[in-house]
């Protein structure tokens, strides 16, 4: 039942759920969950115009055209946020809305083009991990690995940038720059993530993973390694599930396996429910004695 | 006649979102909505799989309790401990996943294609009749204008209390305006929002027409009111702006809408700076001399 492609497969979504368990952990301590949400939507505009304008499925140039509108709307919804009286969260709900909506303007101007078959662009709305090529899967692997070595590289910057900004600014790091780099990276983790599970389910592999792994730990680098395996079981196990049933696209899947593994955390986890009950009664019984 | 029907549609929608979305900016509630327009995915798909039929009425009922779960499920994972942006991308990715997901295994043979929900298709409109009292209308205008009406019925009866809840809640608690059920009210509307709107704009986009036209309204208005009066301007001209730009390059119009909605923020905030700078500028003058 294991062919040789499914393989290569369920390896490259356990990678990307890695690097996105990483970049995740940074932008949800950084309180930017939801800009990667509305980075993720911003890739559709990119990806049509990109295929427009070259009239090829090109995988590469797709992907930097998703790199670049995800940027832009990241950098315009800092724009917003500094020029204007409007808050983050309308910000990046406008941003992230009107970038989705030129996506599907455009989506609608190459699906009535003559430019041969472009039914695989939809694609980049929800995903088909299982149908990916040898070539998709060797940008996979190449963008998963620059980005764990990359994150793993900026590690201790990063901590400080986002525990004590202030500090780090005194010793003189380049924090603009180094914001920058944790931007480039997420946006990064998003478009190489939209081919296997699409555009709008991208966000949910950056956030869960994360939001999850804070409730087992408070320590930064055991943050990272627990948000690392949520990513990398949820796309292992999600990927498998799908390639079970034809027809089963592989985003809803992975993202849904993610959020068992949270359900669970929330439940059993030391911040979680139970502990947090129990913890109660016991207070209650001491009171009661004392 | 089609024409009519569809730009009609449009302002329906512009002026509905406009309406709704006046308070969400306020309450700074922007993401919720966000989050509850890809949810009432998972309420339109399970109304489905209960009744097995698409009445309009079956679905807003679905999705009223989507946009319910889902403010009460952001509501309870926040007062957890968890953060609010994180709460919000945890709760509506987990239930989008799951809706697409049950339509693909129980609904995919039916009219409800994954689609349709998320981008809509506004053409289609008007070939969708209802009639009711001997009227016939498009479905989606008869949804629209149901909608409307409660949106401003609520807003009728519960105009004061918004405004008290939204600028200074703990006042507003402490002389007994019931906040909770307001919260949960307001988010009720705003799911029958999304739904009424689905068919034409989709449920995403809807969320531009929600925020963007009350976010624009709010860089040029000085009073709550006249925030409503412009937001519903800002949302009946996108919603036009956006029907013929879609038809001059026939392209999707709900996707237009959208653009248009960009459009006229930006152009707003560009315009407001300007103003802003002359009138500083003039002022500096003034003083100098």
């Amino acid at each position: 039942m294991l062919s040789g492609n499914l393989l290569w497969v369920l390896l490259g979504t356990m990678l990307l759920g890695i690097a996105a368990g990483i970049t995740g952990t940074f932008s949800f301590l950084q309180k930017q969950s939801l800009v990667g949400d509305a980075a993720a939507h911003a890739a559709l505009p990119g990806i049509a115009i990109a295929f427009l304008l070259t009239g090829q499925k090109d995988l590469p140039i797709l992907i930097l055209g998703a790199a670049i509108t995800s940027a832009l709307s990241v950098y315009c919804i800092q724009w917003i946020v500094s020029f204007s009286k409007m808050k983050a969260d309308a910000a990046i709900g406008l941003v992230l809305t009107v970038f989705f909506g030129v996506g599907v303007v455009f989506l609608t101007i190459v699906n009535h083009s003559p430019l041969g078959n472009q039914s695989g662009l939809n694609d980049f709305i929800f995903g088909k991990a299982a149908t990916m090529t040898k070539v998709d899967l060797t940008w996979l692997f190449i963008s998963a690995t620059i980005i764990i070595l990359v994150s793993l590289l900026f590690y201790k910057e990063w901590k400080l940038l986002i525990f004590d900004p202030v500090y780090a600014k005194g010793i003189g790091l380049p924090v603009e720059a180094l914001k920058a780099v944790l931007t480039i990276l997420i946006v990064l983790t998003i478009v190489t993530g939209i081919q296997s599970v699409g555009v709008i389910l991208m966000s949910a592999l950056l956030i869960i993973p994360a939001v999850s792994a804070r409730l087992w730990t408070t320590k930064l680098s055991s943050m990272i390694v627990l948000s690392a395996t949520i990513g990398g079981i949820s796309g292992l196990v999600g990927t498998f599930i799908s390639s079970l049933r034809t027809g089963l696209s592989t985003g809803p899947i992975i993202v849904l396996v993610a959020a068992s593994i949270f359900f669970i955390s929330y439940l059993i986890s030391p911040a979680g429910q139970i502990n947090k009950f129990l913890r109660k009664k016991q207070f209650r019984k001491q009171g009661e004695v004392g | 006649m089609i024409e009519f029907w569809v730009i009609f549609t449009g302002l329906l929608v512009g002026i509905t979102c406009g309406i709704a979305g006046v308070f969400l900016i306020l309450r700074k509630m922007s993401m919720i909505a966000d989050a509850i327009s890809h949810t009432v995915l998972f309420g339109i798909v399970m109304a489905f799989i209960v009744t097995q039929t698409l009445n309009g009425f079956w679905m807003l009922i679905g999705a009223a309790i989507a946009g319910i779960l889902t403010a009460y499920l952001v509501q309870l994972l926040h007062s957890s401990g968890i953060q609010e942006d994180a709460a919000i991308g945890v709760v509506f990715t987990s239930l989008f996943a799951a809706g697409v997901l049950l339509i693909t295994l129980f609904a995919s043979n039916v009219h409800l294609d994954v689609e349709h929900v998320l981008m809509g298709e506004i053409a289609f409109v008007p070939w969708d009749k209802w009639t009711l009292l001997s009227i016939t209308m498009p479905k989606a205008v008869w949804m629209l204008l149901l909608v409307l009406l409660i949106n401003i019925g609520f807003l009728v009866l519960f105009f004061k209390e918004m405004k008290l809840a939204t600028f200074d809640a703990v006042y507003a608690a402490s002389i007994g305006v019931p906040i909770i059920f307001l919260h949960y009210g307001f988010m009720t509307s705003i799911s029958f929002t999304t739904v009424a709107a689905f068919d034409s704009v989709g449920a995403i986009l809807v969320v531009a027409m929600l925020i963007g036209p009350a976010a624009t309204a709010n860089l040029i208005s000085k009073s709550i009111k006249q925030m409503f009066l412009y937001s519903m301007l800002f949302g009946g001209a996108a919603a036009i702006i956006g029907y013929y730009l879609a038809k001059f390059w026939d392209t999707s119009i709900a996707g237009m809408m959208a653009t248009a909605v960009g459009i006229l923020f930006v152009v707003t905030l560009l315009a407001q700076k300007i103003v802003d700078r002359k009138r500083k500028s003039l002022v500096g003058k003034l003083e100098g001399l």
